[in-house]
């Protein structure tokens, strides 16, 4: 704490004024106390001597004249080994020890240390006395679940180091001492396991940021194949509500090709993380084959805890994402929902008195959207290793309108647009990304010409659907109507995904190219078809072929048996391959 | 002793502000004017300027009317002693009752630990199949009613509470036409389901900020039943009148709006209330069952858009029944995969089929050919109607699944169904095979 003490001028909702006698920083935390609990807030404006705090928790009770002590840090996080697995609030307290603590309900007040005190970690020095060291350098490493740890010099110590001690191999806790680093004035630094990051800095340890262009395959088709997202990569999910955003961000927080998984959960259903904290620990991971839990974090500040600390949970979690990076691993962060979190903004701007701009939003609200999802990226290390943070927000427009300030100022950011749709999701066609809207600025597991080829019968299809809806099956001719065919089996069968089902739920790459493969051969495919009904019939036949391929597990006789049923259905009325399809499928096929 | 204050420096719509000091945020006052005492709460504290909100409201309050400030925030009695009482918005009996304040309990608390949440997973049955069967209600679910005034959702609301198997039933009227309240306490007192009941009843006529209680009184209640061991069942009508009366305060303080007129927060507000349901670990539950009438039958108004963005689903109540397209339970795949095993099937086929009748329906309309199978479709679709989607209907899940099996059989052969043959031998009716 501080010298500076303060007491309490005013109460308006989460928004308390302050009369302070000393210096503040801007953002700094501040303690109210209140009938024997200190309630965290942060200072988020300051006015000659009146300083105005929002408080991450309910305010009720708060008094004039309540003291106010500063701690003269910025809000931060606990970073080091034991992060992994733990479920914790907006402020980074752990959830489940509070609950043994308070019972229940989330009582105002109640702090926790984020990482265990008590837990030993098994430490194996790496660096040794001598070594000049720059912030992030590895000065050792303990396993934690499947991955090697690194314990870094702590973000916070700029300039070139050298190494005084190291800690010898053996087992420490968290608040141990395992090095001694001196700076360039003389300084010795004693290091711990554990250090403290303020959450709105971006950690900018690394010698480049690089293009993002590996594929983060998710294993759904309609993500990987035509609308990816690359590794270090940005994408939202806008949608209204019930179309299934939460749905697939829980899909992709299982099936993800990442090391590990951040999930926030922010201004949404308690409920939904219920799900996931109960179910990952049963759930294994198959990259490693330990639980899925062991690669997860999950920061959960829902609908009804207080809107404050909504805003602090997307930073706190992306700010264990940029840690977790700093190790060479990559690292997804789903947040759900970045709408929440603006309002909680916009919460904050009105009682404020700001000037508001669109829909009362505020008008910083563009350029702090875009700096969250700068966050996100791929950088090489110090070591040369690389490591990865990838986002995925979802968006909750008002009224399932696209064209509200949120959504379009993170259309102006992100490399990845995954638009879903009321009308697919009524209909029943999950997942429900529009596959007309969505877009997508990432190279994916298959080359963007063949994609587009394919992408061409979506487009012209739905084009002769609307047409027919006029004029009727009666007014079209057969060779539309067979491209509406194709583009409705092209919908049913690739796009869709039957995320329930144990083997469509989750579709490897190279099992995406060959049934890609083979669905462009029934794309490119002139059919001898004598009239409507038997287009729609033969087409009804493939369409079971390819559903029953879609649950036929991958390298199994089975698999091979439908795929060549499937291949002597198309033979059987072929006409001829187009010669674009045909190089297409030999590049795939390659 | 508390002081009393007697100069009141403003008063704007519903608030009047005082300087007092040693107030606390959220604090309740007693204000008497010559029409009788109000209370009111702290909304706002800026130095030593107080800012309340009277319940009675700000029409004919004095600059020199008494405040007393009672020293602790708005509570509401608990015990045993509520079942089978009427109180208005403010907690005052509003049926012949004494008044009660014994072990008086703080409204509004915090939210449940999500750490201390388990997975919802028992059904609780209505009686109605477009519930039971297609769209399940499971225990501690929140689940908002979509409709529009003149449907019946306020019979439907008693109609559920009577049958449900719930030990207590809270229930939280607000902007309640004085009819609808009668009706009300008609229906649950001829369903013999008063004396586990406990309503808190804001009418129309009321003062509106008296509105903005009703839900977090109701809760409060609720929740200390659930802490009991009890399940609890609320039923909430009409919440668009509870967000209207919050964007008629919002307004007259001069906030600015974010959506038509609704304050920013609508959302957290609404939030903070549904969240209250709840299955405790180890003890009861609460289920939330909510009116939101949608103003011009628009989905996308604020009010039931962002309910939507809350609650676990929805049922829409459109022309006296529930829609099968448009509602949704989130969370029926919890409860009904140990229900029956055709339970899914015939939850999926029925609907698919009803949506092929539907298309029908449009051919039909736009005079285009209508072939055997459309034929088919049409009967079906009278069916279902009659069978399933009419309230009146009144019988229990398994009943309703074989009278599903039945209706199909009446219009399909077998294999039309596009059921598993598996299912289909098992449940198919035995006179017409
Ligand atoms: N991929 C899917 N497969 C099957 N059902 C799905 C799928 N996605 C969504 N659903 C269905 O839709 C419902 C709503 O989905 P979800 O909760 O993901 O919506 P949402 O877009 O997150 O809505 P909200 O904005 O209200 O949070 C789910 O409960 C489920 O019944
Ligand atoms: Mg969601």
């Amino acid at each position: 704490m501080t010298a500076t003490k303060g007491r309490v001028t005013g109460v308006n909702g989460n928004m308390v004024t302050v009369r302070v006698d000393g210096p503040v920083y801007m953002n700094e935390v501040a303690y109210i106390e209140n009938q024997g609990r200190s309630l965290k807030s942060e200072i988020i404006r300051v006015r000659g001597d009146s300083v105005q705090l929002q408080v991450f928790e309910l305010t009720k009770g708060i008094k004039v004249d309540d003291p106010v002590s500063f701690s003269g840090e910025l809000l931060a996080v606990e970073l080091g080994p034991g992060l992994l697995g733990q479920i914790y609030d907006g402020l980074q307290n752990p959830l489940p020890e509070v609950a043994e603590k308070t019972g229940y309900f989330l009582e105002p007040g109640v702090y926790l240390e984020a990482l265990p005190r008590k837990t030993r970690w098994a430490f194996t020095p790496v660096a040794k006395a001598g070594d000049v060291v720059r912030r992030s350098d590895t000065l050792g490493t303990v396993p934690e679940g499947s991955f090697t740890h690194r314990i870094m010099v702590p973000f916070n110590l700029y300039g070139d180091l050298t190494v005084k001690s190291v800690a010898k191999a053996g087992e420490y806790e968290v608040t141990d001492q395992v090095a001694e680093l001196v700076d360039s004035e003389g300084v010795v630094h004693k290091v711990t396991m554990l250090f403290q990051w303020p959450v709105k800095r971006a950690v900018d340890c690394y010698a480049e940021r690089l293009k993002p262009t590996e594929p983060m395959v998710t294993h759904v088709r309609l993500i990987d194949t035509f609308f990816p997202v690359a590794k270090g990569g940005t994408y939202c999910i806008p949608g209204p509500f019930g179309a299934g955003k939460t749905v697939l961000q829980q899909i992709t927080s299982r099936h993800a090709d990442v090391d590990i998984v951040i999930i926030a959960a922010c201004g949404e259903r308690a409920g939904e993380v219920v799900e996931t904290l109960k179910e990952f620990p049963e759930l294994l991971d198959p990259r490693t084959g330990r639980s899925l839990m062991e690669r997860t974090i999950i920061v959960c500040n829902t609908s009804s805890m207080p809107v404050a600390a909504r805003e602090a949970s997307v930073y706190t979690a992306v700010t264990m994402a940029e840690y977790y990076r700093q190790m060479g691993l990559d690292v997804l962060l789903l947040a759900d929902s970045t709408s929440r979190w603006a309002q909680a903004m916009r919460e904050m701007s009105g009682r404020l008195e700001e000037i508001p701009g669109e829909e009362a939003f505020p008008a910083y609200l563009e350029s702090v959207i875009a700096s969250f999802y700068e966050r996100a990226g791929i950088v090489r290390l110090a070591d040369g290793s690389t490591g990865s943070v990838t986002v995925g927000g979802t968006v909750s427009p008002a009224g399932g309108n696209f064209e509200e300030p949120v959504t379009q100022a993170t259309l102006k950011v992100v490399g990845a647009f995954h638009g879903l749709s009321r009308e697919r999701s009524d209909a029943r066609k999950y997942p429900a990304i529009h596959p007309l809207d969505s877009w997508s600025k990432y190279g994916g597991i298959i080359a963007h010409d063949i994609v587009s080829y394919a992408h061409g019968f979506l487009f012209r299809g739905s084009e002769v659907g609307q047409m027919m809806k006029v004029v009727g099956e009666e007014g079209t001719s057969l060779d539309d109507f067979a491209v509406y065919l194709k583009g409705e089996l092209l919908d049913a069968v690739y796009l869709q995904q039957n995320s329930f089902d144990p083997v469509d739920a989750a579709v490897s790459p190279e099992r995406q190219k060959r049934v890609f493969g083979l669905v462009l051969a029934v794309l490119g495919t002139a059919f001898r078809l004598k009239d409507k009904d038997e287009a729609r019939s033969y087409f009804n036949r493939v369409r079971q072929l390819f559903i029953d391929l879609n649950g036929a597990e991958w390298n199994t006789p089975r698999f091979a048996e439908v795929e060549s049923a499937l291949r002597a259905a198309v033979a059987e009325r072929s006409e001829g391959l187009e010669p674009v399809a045909a190089r297409h499928i030999e590049t795939l096929e390659r | 002793m508390k002081k009393v204050y007697s100069r009141i420096e403003s008063i704007t719509g519903n608030v009047i502000a005082v300087k007092a000091e040693g107030v606390a945020y959220g604090e309740l006052a007693e204000v008497r004017t010559r029409f009788g005492a109000s209370l009111a709460e702290v909304i706002r504290l800026s130095d030593d300027l107080v800012s309340l909100q009277v319940f009675a409201g700000g029409r004919g309050i004095s600059t020199g009317d008494e405040v007393r400030f009672l020293g602790h925030p708005m509570k509401v009695s608990f015990s045993d002693s509520l079942m089978g009482r009427i109180f208005d918005g403010a907690g005052e009996p509003r049926d012949k009752g004494p008044t009660l304040d014994e072990n008086l309990i703080t409204i509004g608390g915090p939210s449940v630990n999500p750490a201390k949440r388990i997975i919802p997973k028992e059904m609780i049955r209505t009686g109605i199949p477009m519930i039971d069967l297609f769209n399940t209600l499971v225990k501690s679910q929140k689940l908002p009613i979509f409709s529009v005034s003149g449907e019946p959702y306020n019979e439907l609301l008693a109609r559920i509470a009577m049958q449900a198997e719930v030990d207590i039933i809270v229930l939280g009227g607000m902007g309640l036409k004085y009819d609808d309240y009668l009706s009300f306490k008609d229906a649950l007192e001829s369903g013999g389901a008063m004396s586990k009941t406990i309503m808190f009843v804001h009418t129309a006529s009321d003062p509106v900020v008296e509105c903005l209680m009703v839900p977090d009184i109701s809760l409060a209640v609720a929740e200390r039943f659930a802490l009991k061991g009890k399940n609890v069942l609320v039923l909430l009508t009409d919440m668009t009148n509870f967000s209207d009366a919050m964007k008629e305060i919002a307004i007259t303080q001069e906030q600015v709006p974010s959506n038509r007129g609704y304050p920013g927060d609508l959302y957290s507000q609404l939030a903070s209330r549904y969240e209250k349901a709840v299955d405790f670990e180890g003890s009861g539950s609460i289920t939330i069952l909510a009116v939101t009438t949608m103003p011009g039958d628009d989905v996308t108004h604020p009010v039931p858009d962002n309910t939507g963005y809350i609650t676990e689903g929805q049922f829409y109540l459109k022309n006296g029944r529930i829609e099968p397209f448009g509602s949704l339970s989130r969370l029926k795949q919890m409860v009904n995969g140990k229900t029956r095993s055709d339970h899914r099937a015939i939850m999926d086929g029925m609907i698919k089929l009803y949506a092929a009748y539907k298309d029908t329906l449009e051919k039909k309309s736009m005079g285009f050919q209508m072939s055997a199978w459309d034929g088919k479709l049409l009967k079906y679709g009278e069916k279902f109607e009659k069978g399933m989607m009419d309230l009146s209907v009144n019988i229990p899940l398994e009943q309703a699944l074989d009278r599903g099996w039945e209706i199909l059989a009446d219009c399909f052969e077998r294999q039309e169904t596009g059921l598993q043959t598996k299912l289909v031998d098992q449940y198919w009716p035995k006179k017409t095979a």
